[in-house]
């Protein structure tokens, strides 16, 4: 028998209202789902449906009005070590190298860093197929190789679960499907717990083993599709049939949600 | 299998050497300055005016050669607008050591004032930034101080303060500190929340998201202050130095005029302007190469 394990992050009726000049807004309403360990789940919805809230919530930076976030079990009150944030712009430090944006949390929390700590930019950097840039500055780099900075200073502390809020929106077409391939290259070699919010249908699809259709205001869990696509996937799953009736499938219901 | 691949391809072929690229599409007029002039086929005037510092130079040669012919066609009195010949020769007069006696006291109480804004107004703007109730109560009384013509309390800081270069300072910093608080509050709080919010959940202590996100992030706001303050110094340094002083360059202005000595006069004058470009250069110069990334693109 196996013992139960508690999932990776639990929503328990979760409300999140929000006071503004204008009055209440109510942002998410008993919203309730488990992530699994290791699993990549992608949140899809209308912009304003509060799923950059969802990410907030789990990493700790926003508490719940009503019911509660639990990672592997424990009830959220405060930021923890075992979470990596992926933003929708890369933000990097202007001022510091590739190499020196990848080791900032490390000094940024513990305020040194040690010779590992670059050891493991290096991998990381090699990872994210940006080998040989550490001494650069983000300025001198595309969008596209800035997020992927993005994405191994989230990975430099190694957490256990990632979070990235709409990571490759402001990228172009191109260059967002092929991150999308990379990211999958990377999860395959290095399991991780990802919450994957998009709003690009075939993206979700393609990237995550289940996605959560969100309604917008106030935010609720709409509906609920588990990928029918084995890994590893790469450009060819994209005419997989099972993933082609789903992406029609979940852009009906975004459509209709927008509509209604 | 997928590496190989998807590296050539998200690597962009523009940006794989960004260095050796990049200027030339970016600053077309200083490539255009810096090529080999054999491959220029333009007549030698307009590729002598994409020289750096043609134009400027040009400008002021032809300015001082019209004022010296203007002022001896029109054979205006000295005391309405000397002749530059005339500057020239009180400023030789002057001799080097009284030059630097007068210069030395204008430039120490110019830093001095300069560098107490800088030390003042920094650390305010982070306690400001801090702070919405220190922010609320301090933000009039700024304003309240910058409202006061500074010509007008430095009589009474000369009184209160007494002899010597302190009160000389103190007005100095006056005129400098409020462009420097403002300036720095702002890039204080221009920092993308993105980065606050990564702070925050590494629970990183408050002084480090001050000084290893928000004080560099504001290093561009503050040297834009700089570059004014340290301009308004030499003003500040001057003003008091009308009002109580036996030394300094605005002093031998001013005694220069009293004894009707208006060549003299305006040679001080000269000094005075090139002392001020001379200090803003130094700023510009700082930010360069201590903060290069600061710069906009266009100036790197």
């Amino acid at each position: 028998m196996m013992i139960q394990q508690p999932p990776a992050i639990r929503f328990d009726r979760l409300g999140q209202v929000f006071q503004t000049r204008s009055g209440r807004t109510e942002a998410l309403r008993d919203v309730n789902f488990d992530v699994a360990h290791h699993e990549f789940l992608a949140i899809l919805g209308p912009s304003g449906c509060g799923k950059s809230t969802l990410l907030r919530m789990i990493a700790g930076l926003l508490k719940p009005t009503s019911g509660q976030v639990e990672v592997f079990g424990m009830p959220v009150t405060g930021p923890r070590d075992d979470i990596g944030i992926v933003f929708q712009k890369p933000t990097l430090l202007p001022w510091a190298t590739v190499e020196d944006n990848i080791v900032f949390p490390v000094r940024h929390k513990t305020g040194r860093v040690t010779p590992r700590d670059r050891d493991r930019a290096q991998e990381l950097l090699a990872m994210v197929g940006l080998e040989g840039f550490g001494k650069r500055l983000p300025d001198e780099l595309s969008g596209g190789m800035q997020q992927r900075v993005g994405i191994a200073r989230a990975l430099h502390m190694d957490p256990d679960i990632l979070l990235m809020d709409e990571p490759f929106s402001a990228l172009d077409a191109l260059t967002r499907e092929v991150m999308g391939f990379d990211l999958l290259g990377i999860f395959a070699r290095k399991p991780k717990t990802v919450v994957f919010i998009t709003h690009s249908v075939s993206e979700a699809a393609l990237l995550a083993d289940r996605v959560l259709v969100m309604s917008g205001r106030p935010g609720m869990v709409a509906s609920e599709h588990l990928v029918p696509v084995d890994r590893p996937r790469g450009p060819e799953s994209m005419k997989d049939a099972a993933l082609l009736d789903l992406t029609a499938d979940l852009r009906d219901r975004l459509m209709m949600r927008e509509v209604a | 299998m997928k590496d190989a691949m998807t590296q050539s391809q998200t690597v962009p072929a523009k940006a794989s050497r960004p260095a050796p690229v990049r200027p030339a599409p970016a600053r077309p007029v200083a490539a255009a300055s810096t090529a080999p002039m054999s491959q220029d086929s333009r007549p030698l005037l307009p590729r002598l005016v994409d020289l750096p510092g043609v134009t400027t130079g040009a400008t002021l040669i032809g300015t001082v050669l019209l004022w010296e012919i203007a002022v001896r066609i029109f054979a205006i009195p000295s005391y309405l607008l000397p002749a530059p010949s005339a500057i020239l020769n009180s400023f030789a007069a002057i001799g080097f050591s009284r030059w630097m006696l007068h210069v030395w006291s204008t430039l120490r109480v110019a830093l001095l004032g300069f560098g107490l804004a800088i030390v003042v107004s920094v650390p305010l703007a982070m306690v400001m930034m801090r702070s919405a109730l220190l922010s609320r109560t301090l933000y009039p009384l700024l304003v309240i101080v910058q409202s006061t013509p500074v010509v007008a309390i430095a009589p009474i800081i000369i009184v209160a303060l007494g002899a010597g270069d302190l009160p000389r300072v103190v007005i100095t910093t006056l005129i400098t500190f409020f462009p420097l608080v403002v300036s720095t509050a702002t890039g204080l709080s221009a920092t993308p929340p993105e980065l606050i919010e990564l702070s925050r959940s590494l629970r990183a202590p408050a002084w480090r998201e001050m000084t290893q996100i928000r004080l560099p992030y504001a290093v561009p706001y503050i040297f834009s202050a700089l570059k004014i303050s340290i301009t308004l110094a030499v003003i500040g340094a001057v003003v008091a130095e009308f009002v109580a002083s036996e030394a300094g360059v605005g002093y031998f202005i001013q005694f220069s005029t009293s004894m009707f000595k208006l060549p003299q006069a305006w040679a001080g004058l000269i000094v005075l302007a090139a002392m001020s470009l001379l200090l803003f250069q130094v700023v510009v110069q700082v930010q360069k190469r201590v903060f290069p990334w600061s710069l906009p693109k266009s100036e790197h």
